[in-house]
């Protein structure tokens, strides 16, 4: 579904990706791990289309998408859940939602959509007139994968959601991520937190200085095998 | 002696000689104009201070008006000599910066809302100006009441403009020096720091208040000098053209046309304005009234949105030949 | 001692003044919010919409109301100009840069306005009567000009509440590529902002033709003043400048009748930068 081939990437004089080759396949859902600086961030923004790569193709489902912009890229169906969540903190959850049905598609089937995310996530519907600001970490990180059904994608690409959350609501957010998994979609998801993403994804790459090193099936891979890796950044 | 230097001197030298040089029966208004760019350099210099280290201000017309309404005020009423006028006027300019500066500095009054904080600051000038009218002449402006037979260094007022002349090239001078000096001072390098980062310049011991303050008031005391100055030249203040927004504009304009980071940035973006300004009003004499104006407006704003790093600013960059540490404008 | 009732007409003058003075500082303050950027010529983008008003009215004889809505359409012309040929180029320019670009189209404005109509000072002659409430004399125009500045506040809010491109232009404001990964175009955006800001002042134009008479330098009476009410209710924050502007024109209003019309302007800036040290954020400032 989506094939990254040899993509190089950074910020102005700073490259942060270098030769990067990935593919997740439609239904699966992938981890890209690695210590913090490693440029996991800058490869979910490349193929979003925040940040255009500097060389190198991002094809997805047969449509190359490198250097496109990014409403162009979520019409295509890849949504980004960010860094961070970054919710529109003046908004409402229900703005929020709303916002996130932007695309003219998605708009057309707003209420459906709606009702799917107040059904996956129920602490949502409880307090559809709350400024996101004021939400905990748990229901904010809930609201930005509901933004982000709300545009009907293929893929989610979800940047670091267990960060800044407690561990109790760590678990329950893979729960959470689990059962979108179920409903059908792509997941790609980058994350520092080794052992519990292993849990939930089929496949895994570490990424470290902006180079794939490793790659292999959860099932097959041990957790020490990637922390030994990883604990360079650790 | 090195060549750059050479060539300073001998441009200095052709300044020095030119009221000396007989250039026909235009000569006096070619003085006039030179007057009008020494002096509007020096008070664009004397801006820069601030702006350099992004104390963006939008109300030195404040400074001005004072400087120039006081001094003339005192003269005309007290017959208070220019001089003493002129003490009191930086007094009162610098007291004003002050009162203006401190509260911006210690609450933090930045960006945006401190460049429209002396905007308001101008515009109370003026209105004052204005407002007072029985005092100050109100809109229509007040004249310096001659000195007639008294005429002469103690008035400040000369029959012949050469004086002025070189009085206005001697400030510029000066304004060029204190430019240098605070350049090469500790005061800088505070205030670079400070402009980075306020936080961590005030973490590693800068005390940021008082070297905003500092800045302030000596580019406000410089700014009402040269409104001094003016006034005097003029024989003549007025409040829309020595205070209140427009001025103030022109002023901001001029230095970022010719560059805010290099010692002579200020002065070459004030002689091309005023050169343009000039050559406008010539060119079109009474016909179509505001043309000049318009071409000005729309000159000043395609500058700024194709050669962002000023005049002089941008050639050094090409040249690269540093004159003065030239940088681009802080992002 | 001021009778009463001066005091009390001051008061109510205040109010209706406090009206537009709200829509004005409602314009700029939503393009700063979204864009970031001050428009130092708004005041005077007003008074070219007021010079339309006077020419759709005096040369084509329109009826004042039909060149009311003529003015708003050429306030959203001007908007949309103005920010594709001056705001685009300067976007991620220093906020120096983007005072004097906006700074400069204020000279041009001004002078341009000189060339083409002269210094004269040009009003559409509108006889509307003066009522007298309770012993209290009120301009009708001044009170059309208020009620129809309220209607426009709330068509404003509902705009920015109710519909997706309103709600749109606030999450801009917010956080600009987040709205990028929904699918928006923060470009769009920025020119639909630009053309409801230009649409802003276009109805105030209409509203200060029945009140004032134009002139090349009618930005200068309020342009500062506008500044000044944004910046006290925290520049950006609508519901702040809304209230900074009732502030402001009642003291305007009662200084104007206790002291001298002059000496109110310059009591509301004294007590602007005495407010500005107390909070110098704005006085309704988010803490940040």
């Amino acid at each position: 579904m989506l094939a990254l081939a040899a993509v190089t990437a950074g910020y102005g004089a700073f490259t942060a990706l270098w030769d990067v080759s990935l593919r997740v396949e439609a239904g699966e859902a992938v981890a890209v791990v690695g210590p913090n600086g490693a440029g996991k961030t800058t490869l979910l923004r490349a193929i979003s289309g925040l940040i255009a790569p500097r060389a190198g193709s991002v094809v997805f489902e047969g449509a190359e998408l490198a250097g496109h912009p990014p409403y162009d890229i979520v019409a295509h169906g890849i949504a980004h859940v960010p860094e961070g969540r970054r919710l529109f903190p003046q908004l409402t959850v229900a703005e929020n939602l709303k916002m996130g049905a932007y695309l003219p598609s998605a708009r057309a089937r707003f209420r459906e959509s709606l009702e799917r995310v107040y059904a996956l996530f129920p602490a949502l519907a409880e307090r559809p007139r709350q400024r996101a600001g004021s939400l905990s970490g748990g229901e904010q990180q809930m609201l930005a994968v509901g933004r982000a059904l709300m545009s009907r994608p293929k893929l989610i690409l979800l940047d670091e959601p267990s960060m800044g959350l407690a561990p109790v609501m760590v678990l329950r957010l893979f729960d959470l991520i689990r059962r979108v998994r179920e409903e059908g979609y792509t997941i790609l998801a980058v994350e520092q937190n080794v052992r519990q993403v292993l849990k939930l994804v089929d496949r895994a790459y570490l990424l470290e200085v902006g180079r794939i090193k490793m790659e292999g099936r959860a099932a097959d891979l041990a957790e020490q095998d990637f922390i030994r890796k990883a604990s360079v950044g650790f | 002696m090195s060549r750059a230097s050479a060539r300073w001197a001998l441009g200095f030298a052709v300044l020095a000689a030119a009221p000396l040089l007989p250039l026909g029966g235009a000569r006096e208004y070619l003085w006039h104009v030179i007057i009008q760019i020494f002096l509007w350099s020096f008070i664009g210099n004397a801006w820069s201070l601030m702006g350099r280290f992004g104390l963006v201000s939008l109300g030195h017309g404040a400074f001005l008006g004072v400087g120039a309404y006081a001094t003339v005020l005192l003269w005309n009423f007290f017959g208070i000599t220019p001089w003493l006028g002129a003490a009191v006027a930086i007094l009162l300019t610098v007291g004003l910066a002050l009162v203006v500066a401190y509260p911006c500095s210690r609450f933090q009054v930045v960006g945006h809302y401190f460049a429209l904080v002396t905007l308001a600051v101008s515009e109370v000038v003026r209105l004052l100006i204005v407002a007072e009218r029985d005092w100050t002449g109100g809109s229509l402006g007040v004249s310096l009441r001659t000195a007639g037979t008294a005429s002469g260094l103690v008035t400040l007022q000369f029959a012949d403009k050469r004086v002025f002349y070189y009085i206005a090239m001697a400030a510029w001078i000066f304004g060029l020096w204190v430019w240098a000096r605070v350049d090469r001072s500790m005061a800088r390098s505070a205030m670079e720091a400070i402009g980075e980062d306020e936080t961590a310049a005030a973490s590693v011991g800068i005390h940021v208040t008082r070297f905003k303050m500092g800045i302030t008031a000596l580019s406000a005391g410089l700014t009402a000098l040269g409104g001094v100055l003016l006034a005097q030249y003029l024989a003549y203040a007025n409040p829309d053209t020595l205070s209140g927004i427009a001025v103030s504009l022109r002023i901001v304009f001029a230095v970022v046309l010719g560059g805010m980071y290099s010692l002579l940035g200020p002065s070459v973006g004030t002689a091309l304005t005023i050169a343009l300004g000039e050559y406008l009003r010539i060119y079109f004499g009474i016909r179509l009234i505001g043309i000049a104006e318009t071409i000005y407006g729309l000159t000043l704003i395609l500058f700024i949105i194709f050669l962002p790093a000023g005049i002089w600013g941008s050639l050094a960059e090409a040249w690269r030949r540093p004159t003065a540490p030239v940088r681009t404008a802080p992002g | 001692m001021i009778a009463p009732i001066f005091l009390l007409e001051a008061v109510v003058n205040g109010v209706l003044l406090g009206g537009v003075l709200a829509l004005l500082a409602l314009g700029l303050n939503l393009i700063f919010g979204v864009i970031d950027i001050v428009w130092v010529a708004y005041v005077d983008l007003v008074a070219l919409c007021m010079y339309a008003v006077y020419f759709l009215v005096t040369l084509y004889h329109w009826p004042v109301w039909l060149a009311g809505l003529g003015a708003v359409g050429v306030g959203v012309v001007l908007g949309l100009l103005v920010h594709l040929l001056i705001i685009s180029p300067i976007l991620t320019s220093p906020p120096i840069n983007q005072f004097l670009a906006t700074g400069g189209l204020l000279f041009f404005i001004q002078s341009f306005a000189t060339l083409l109509w002269s210094t004269d000072h040009r009003s559409v002659r509108v006889t509307l009567p003066t009522l007298e409430v309770a012993g209290i004399f009120i301009s009708f125009a001044r009170l059309i000009a208020f009620v129809l500045s309220i209607l426009a506040m709330i068509a404003l809010y509902l705009f920015l509440t109710r519909t997706y491109t309103g709600t749109a232009i606030r999450a801009v404001s917010q956080d600009r590529e987040a709205i990028a990964l929904m699918g928006a175009r923060p470009r769009r955006l920025y020119l639909v902002t630009s053309a409801v800001g230009g649409a802003m002042a276009g109805i105030a134009g209409a509203l200060f033709s029945i009140q004032y008479a134009v002139h090349p330098y009618f930005g200068n009476a309020f342009g500062p003043l506008t500044f000044m009410i944004c910046v006290l209710g925290g520049l950006g924050n609508m519901v702040g400048a809304f209230f900074a502007a009732f502030i402001i024109a009642q003291v305007i209003s009662v200084g104007g009748v206790l002291v001298s019309t002059e000496m109110g302007y310059v009591i509301a800036f004294v007590i602007f930068i005495v407010l500005m040290f107390v909070r110098p954020g704005g006085i309704f400032a988010r803490r940040a």
